[in-house]
């Protein structure tokens, strides 16, 4: 089935924030960002800006209401910078005027100056100067001091990745306006609408029930609008409150690339111990994680880090520890995979330099190690139904990968400039948000008098399909005609204190929720049908859209039963609260059970290099994932399909840079290059693994969002593989992406 | 005084007194509420905004897909613009079906870019081919669907345009229900809209296509006198005179690629043409505003100073080498422009490659491009013209280099040779696009690739990468 927003979107009729219809007397904002990354402010004055014509007020800290502070985890980060500023971009004031040409143009009367103070970008620097965002953590199993000496085999490196802009097509924006009752409005394109909520009203300093945040969808978020969002319509709100007019805020894409935060850049040191029959008896790593100029959502990334370091891999001793250094970027935030896809890049990396230097490939050391029924994660939880192994095996037999390795060694002897590639790369994904607490999720279910159905839940649908997945629920339930339901916008006055859609768990958490308050009904509308056709209740089934009695079709229809329950004065309407069960963690321990499931996967990534140019091309990404039972393949496959070609983007055309001064330089989209249509791989080929699914997903559907982004890091050890085929000089690497630059310069190193 | 700009906006007609620097996009959403065209980065390189433009020519129509946030309003005057909202019907479109069978959209915000572009596709006097129909939209991004899902439509299109009537594709389209019936009545409405007389002022700033200047300095423009040249049919058109090919000013990118004039001189050129920027941008863009913007990356500067062009300036004809003088510095007077560039057409059988490598293969600025123009005379090479991008702070012709390969016969150590003259003549310097090493390396490898591309048979590329030493 097809989300059910298709035919808006392919007609231009769906409503993006940018696109809603305006009132009369609408003002429009720009921000004014720092133009250096750290220093003092010493002189602002907004006097000449201000009386440009057309400029209705600028706002700097001082207009603020309530508190300058839009920290959401730790309180950190001020929503205008007060006399100091800490990264290139950050807000200093909010120009307000009669629309965005002339507020721009105010920007240029501006004028402020700074006392520079010395910048931090890496990561490395700033832990040696103890710039922490939050003290550092480790997990545990095992005991890695003694482990080293049992091991046969040891090798150690280092690893860098990169950051990754979101580069959602729809830039942020907010729009708010005054409200009966001193009360403010803001449509905002958030992923976290709760998030919006506490923070405008922090900052106006007025109760949350003042402040609606009303959210239709985004046009993508993957994860650069969970936090970062609330900052702007903050601003918004702030604007509309003071000036009591609406306001708009929609970012120019170069502000939006200045001012937000991205995929965290992490460097790492590991050690890896194997013993002679290649299993890996230790594993040690220390991550620096970037994280930017204030905490943001980087605790929490750093979290998921610490509990996808082993990957897909039972390590019995093994010992993690991460550092959130504090630096001069952007506070860089949640990007799908939070924090998993930088640590999976240290293990794998790991290994394929341990297959490097023992001549073996990778996937032995791989094959050998992987998770099984019973083995205990690093953080306590015991592996259930698990998957890993099977993916693998039946990937290896589906896609014939003897063959695959045949093709690649003949093609490669009969092609002197060309080589081909190829990595394995097995995933294992936890599913819930780390932080038990937000694994809670509400839906209002409301029938109304003539059938038609209108659900609202905390999710948001920025096209991964959430909205329809949950129309399906509520259809099954009812078996009813899925166009008879309409999901209706997220909103914080119809649903309240709503986790943000995020860590793949938006179906999980608020379709279970949609499940109980359909089931409610449901239970309602039987007793109703049972007292109308004079029966037991066990005798009444919906189906079709008919009351079936002991089976057959009777005369009462939906429609006639819903008018009929109506009349009969039952209430039509349910809120379902859904809490995941199981789970828990205990962070002075740090031991628990954390996850509702796992999701596992094996994607077999095959490249061709141009050895002459140093560029190359994905040939193939063969992948057997784990669904569980897949309630909608199409939306699924979807998912695969983007966050692969996503993947693979972070691991090789997507640079971030930033010059020694923090100063972007990948500023725009002609500096900073996603895939287009040429550069996804010419085939993907998905195979779901045929598995029951647990319980605590959605109908046994698991969730699906991030686990596949990391399909993609096979690309970066694909295109390795083909570099070293054709340099034997070439020492392995682990720096990531690896852009035609990287790969050229290694194509012609010399062994020193 | 400010000239009235008027076309027809999908049904209706326009006349408007707003600048006519202003950006397309602002009109189309803000000006007349049509929110379909979605705005994601203003900078023609996401392709959200994308729209039709249809234009006449000898009272036959045709269209094509532009980014409207680079579009110059003054652009838009005579022709037929096309939005999302413009090809409403009662029905889907089969391009839009197409969509939503094989679920190509999933936010949907670049999904009206896409239905445009592939639209504008459909509209084409060719036949459709899977090939095409992707190339159509390589100026789109898409950060949802990893595109596999569009490359289906695209291909299930495709097959459905397989017996489109060439010819007249308006007719058979509005019959397939692809456009709706108001289509028809376009080109005589579009006949009655009269041409606007420009007074130039020699303060005007010029615009060609707008997509360097409109990334560069849209919110100045606004402001701004301009004077358009891009529709000025005194610069515009390819011809052949006195053994001369003569590209007019304002001619587009796409219209040198598809010319059979150009096509028939030098076949390679038009091939090079896939790797410049996009199929919109393209459409746009026009050869003078290339050249005169003097990127030192610019493609068609490198390909034309390989061909020796010369750049005539009305009053003025310079070698297009002697045009570039430093970084963004070029050989114009203020009240000059540029008319046309020309070259000579090769009397002997000659050879010409064009290399580029970027960051992204299509729709990414070089970090180093290359044009070679060869005429080899048995084994000797007779007349050499070498030019590279990326090195240097302008598009550079390569003089040592040319002059010393000049006479000799080919051979791989006469490559080997060259790169180190080569090497010396060039100056990169490390940014966004590469370090220093890189871009050295990197055009030795595009230099070695010119030879093993012409000459398969005498230059090994074994030779080459083992026996030169770079470092
Ligand atoms: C997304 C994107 C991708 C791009 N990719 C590439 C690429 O791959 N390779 C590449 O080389 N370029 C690329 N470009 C740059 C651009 O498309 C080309 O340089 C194009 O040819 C510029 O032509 P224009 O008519 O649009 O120039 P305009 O922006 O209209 O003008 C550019 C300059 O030329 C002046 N000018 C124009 N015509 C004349 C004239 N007749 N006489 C005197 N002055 C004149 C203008 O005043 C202005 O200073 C890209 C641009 C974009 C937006
Ligand atoms: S808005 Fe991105 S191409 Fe026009
Ligand atoms: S569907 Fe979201 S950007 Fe294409």
């Amino acid at each position: 089935m097809n989300n059910i927003d298709s035919i808006n979107h392919v007609t231009g009729k769906s409503v993006y924030l940018d696109d809603i219809l305006i009132q009369k007397g609408t003002l429009h904002a720009v921000v004014f960002g720092s133009s250096i990354a750290h220093g003092k402010i010493t002189h602002l004055d907004i006097s000449k800006a201000e009386e440009l014509l057309g400029v209705e007020k600028i706002l700097t800290y001082k207009d603020v209401t309530g508190q300058n502070q839009i920290g959401g985890i730790i309180e950190d980060e001020p929503l205008f910078a007060e006399h100091e500023v800490h990264f290139q971009g950050q807000p200093i004031a909010l120009i307000v005027a009669k629309d965005e040409h002339t507020a721009r143009k105010a920007i240029t009367l501006i004028d402020i100056k700074f006392e520079e103070f010395e910048v931090v970008i890496d990561p490395r620097i700033a832990k040696e100067k103890g710039l922490l965002l939050i003290p550092p953590r480790t997990f545990r199993i095992g005991d890695i001091k003694n482990a080293w000496s049992k091991c046969d085999y040891i090798s150690e490196g280092r690893v860098d990745s990169g950051g990754q802009e979101h580069l959602y097509i729809e830039t942020q924006g907010a729009y708010a306006y005054p409200i009966d009752n001193g009360s403010i409005k803001i449509h905002s394109s958030t992923q976290g609408p709760t998030a919006v909520q506490k923070t405008a009203s922090k900052v106006l300093g007025i109760p949350m029930n003042r402040i609606e945040v009303d959210v239709a969808r985004l046009g993508g978020g993957f994860g650069g609008k969970e936090d970062q969002a609330s900052g702007f319509a903050a601003m918004a709100a702030l604007a509309s409150y003071i000036l009591q007019r609406p306001v708009k805020l929609s970012l120019h894409r170069l502000d939006d690339m200045k001012m937000t935060g991205k995929r965290h850049p992490y460097s790492s040191d590991y050690k890896i111990g194997l013993s002679k029959d290649l299993k890996i008896i230790a594993f040690q790593t220390t991550l620096y994680q970037n994280g930017g100029a204030a905490a943001d959502l980087s605790p929490a990334i750093m979290e998921r880090t610490l509990f996808h370091s082993t990957n897909a891999y039972y390590i019995p001793n093994t010992e993690v520890t991460t550092y959130s250094c504090k630096t001069n970027l952007p506070p860089n935030t949640a990007f799908r995979g939070f924090g998993a896809p930088q640590g999976m890049f240290v293990i794998e990396s790991a290994i394929a330099r341990a297959a490097n230097e023992l001549g073996i490939p990778t996937r032995t050391i791989q094959e050998k190690n992987f998770l099984t029924e019973n083995d205990e994660f690093q953080y306590g939880q015991i592996a259930k139904s698990v998957n890993i192994g099977n993916c693998f095996s039946t990937a290896s037999r589906l896609f014939n990968i003897e063959k695959i390795d045949n093709d690649i060694k003949k093609f490669n002897q009969e092609n002197s400039l060309l080589k081909k590639g190829m990595a394995i790369m097995p995933i294992c994904f936890g599913i819930s948000f780390t932080n038990t607490s937000m694994n809670q999720a509400r839906a209002l279910v409301h029938i109304y008098q003539d059938g038609s159905i209108g659900i609202s839940t905390g999710a948001i649908e920025m096209g991964q399909g959430v909205n329809t997945k949950m129309a399906q629920v509520a259809a099954k339930v009812f078996s009813i005609n899925i166009k008879r339901i309409k999901l209706e916008s997220t909103n914080t006055s119809r649903v309240a204190n709503t986790s943000p859609t995020a860590a793949s768990s938006g179906a999980d958490l608020n379709g279970n929720a949609v499940l109980i308050a359909c089931n409610e009904l449901l239970k309602r509308l039987k007793e109703s049908a049972a007292k109308i056709l004079e029966c037991s209740i066990d005798e009444i089934k919906l189906q079709d859209e008919q009351v079936l009695k002991n089976g057959q079709v009777t005369e009462l229809s939906w429609e006639k039963l819903i008018i009929k329950s109506y009349l009969s004065r039952i209430c039509l309407s349910e809120n379902g609260h859904y809490a995941t069960p199981i789970i828990h963690f205990d962070k002075s321990k740090e031991k628990g059970h954390p996850f509702a499931y796992h999701v596992y996967g094996t994607a077999i990534v095959t490249i061709t290099l141009d050895c002459l140019r140093g560029t190359y091309e994905v040939d193939n990404v063969q992948i057997v994932h784990d669904f569980g039972n897949s309630i909608n393949p199409t939306i699924d496959k979807g998912q695969i399909e983007g966050a692969v070609v996503q993947g693979i983007g972070w691991m090789t055309m997507e640079e971030i840079s930033f010059n020694k001064d923090g100063r972007l330089l990948s500023n725009s989209l002609s500096t900073y290059k996603v895939p287009d249509i040429y550069s996804a791989p010419k085939a993907i080929e998905c195979h779901a693994l045929e598995t029951v699914g647990p319980e605590l997903a959605i109908l046994k559907s698991k969730a699906v969002g991030e686990p596949p982004f990391m399909y993609g890091i096979g690309a970066f050890f694909a295109i390795q593989n083909a570099i070293e085929t054709f340099n034997p000089n070439y020492k392995l690497d682990f720096d990531a992406p690896l852009t035609p630059e990287k790969v050229l310069m290694r194509l012609y190193e010399k062994n020193v | 005084m400010q000239t009235m700009i008027s076309f027809i906006l999908n049904n209706q007609l326009i006349k408007t007194d707003k600048p006519s620097g202003g950006s397309l996009l602002d009109f189309i959403r803000y000006d007349s509420n049509l929110p379909g065209t979605k705005i994601g980065c203003r900078e023609g390189d996401c392709g959200a905004c994308t729209v039709m433009e249809g234009s006449l020519n000898d009272e036959k129509i045709s269209y094509k897909s532009i980014v409207s946030c680079l579009t110059p309003l003054g652009n838009a005057h005579g022709k037929h613009i096309v939005t999302i909202e413009g090809i409403k019907m009662e029905c889907l479109s089969p391009i839009q079906n197409s969509f939503v069978a094989n679920a190509a959209t999933q936010c949907g915000f670049c999904t009206p870019g896409f239905i445009m572009s592939l639209t504008a596709h459909s509209l084409a006097n060719e036949k459709s081919t899977k090939q095409k129909a992707i190339a159509s939209v390589s100026g789109n991004i898409c950060r949802c669907t990893g595109y596999k899902s569009i490359e289906r439509a695209a291909e299930d299109i495709s097959k459905l345009l397989e017996d489109k009537n060439i010819n007249n594709p308006i007719e058979w389209l509005i019959e397939k229900r692809y456009l709706p019936d108001y289509f028809l009545s376009i080109p005589k409405r579009l006949n009655e809209i009269k041409e606007n007389q420009q007074i130039a002022n020699p303060n005007d700033v010029i615009i060609g296509g707008g997509t360097d200047l409109m990334v560069q300095k849209a919110d100045e423009l606004v402001e701004s006198s301009i004077n358009l040249f891009q529709d000025r049919k005194d610069l515009k058109g390819i011809k052949v005179e006195n053994g001369r090919c003569i590209i007019g000013a304002a001619t587009t990118a796409s219209e040198i690629e598809q010319s059979s004039i150009i096509k028939e001189i030098i076949p390679e050129i038009s091939s090079c043409f896939k790797l410049i920027s996009s199929e919109p941008i393209r459409n746009m863009g026009t050869i003078a505003g290339n050249i005169v913007n003097a990127s030192p990356i610019g493609d068609l500067s490198i390909i034309f100073l390989a061909l020796n062009a010369e750049i005539n300036l009305g009053p003025r004809i310079l070698p297009l080498k002697d045009f570039f003088l430093g970084y963004k510095k070029i050989n114009l007077q203020k009240d000059e422009f540029v008319k046309e560039i020309a070259f000579a057409i090769p009397t002997k059988p000659t050879l010409f490659n064009f290399e580029k490598v970027s960051k992204r293969t299509h729709l990414d600025i070089a970090s180093v491009n290359s044009a070679i123009h060869l005429i080899v005379n048995g084994e000797k090479i007779s007349s050499c013209s070498l030019s590279a991008g990326g090195v240097s702070p302008i598009p550079l012709f390569l003089y040592k280099t040319s002059d010393f390969l000049k006479g000799k016969a080919i051979s791989s150590e006469l490559i080997i040779q060259a790169n180190e003259v080569m090497q010396g003549e060039i100056s990169p310097i490390g940014d966004m696009r590469g370090s220093v090493d890189y871009k050295r390396l990197l055009l030795r490898q595009l230099f070695f690739a010119h030879f093993i591309k012409l000459f398969p048979n005498k230059v090994l590329a074994s030779d080459l990468l083992s026996n030169s030493d770079m470092r």
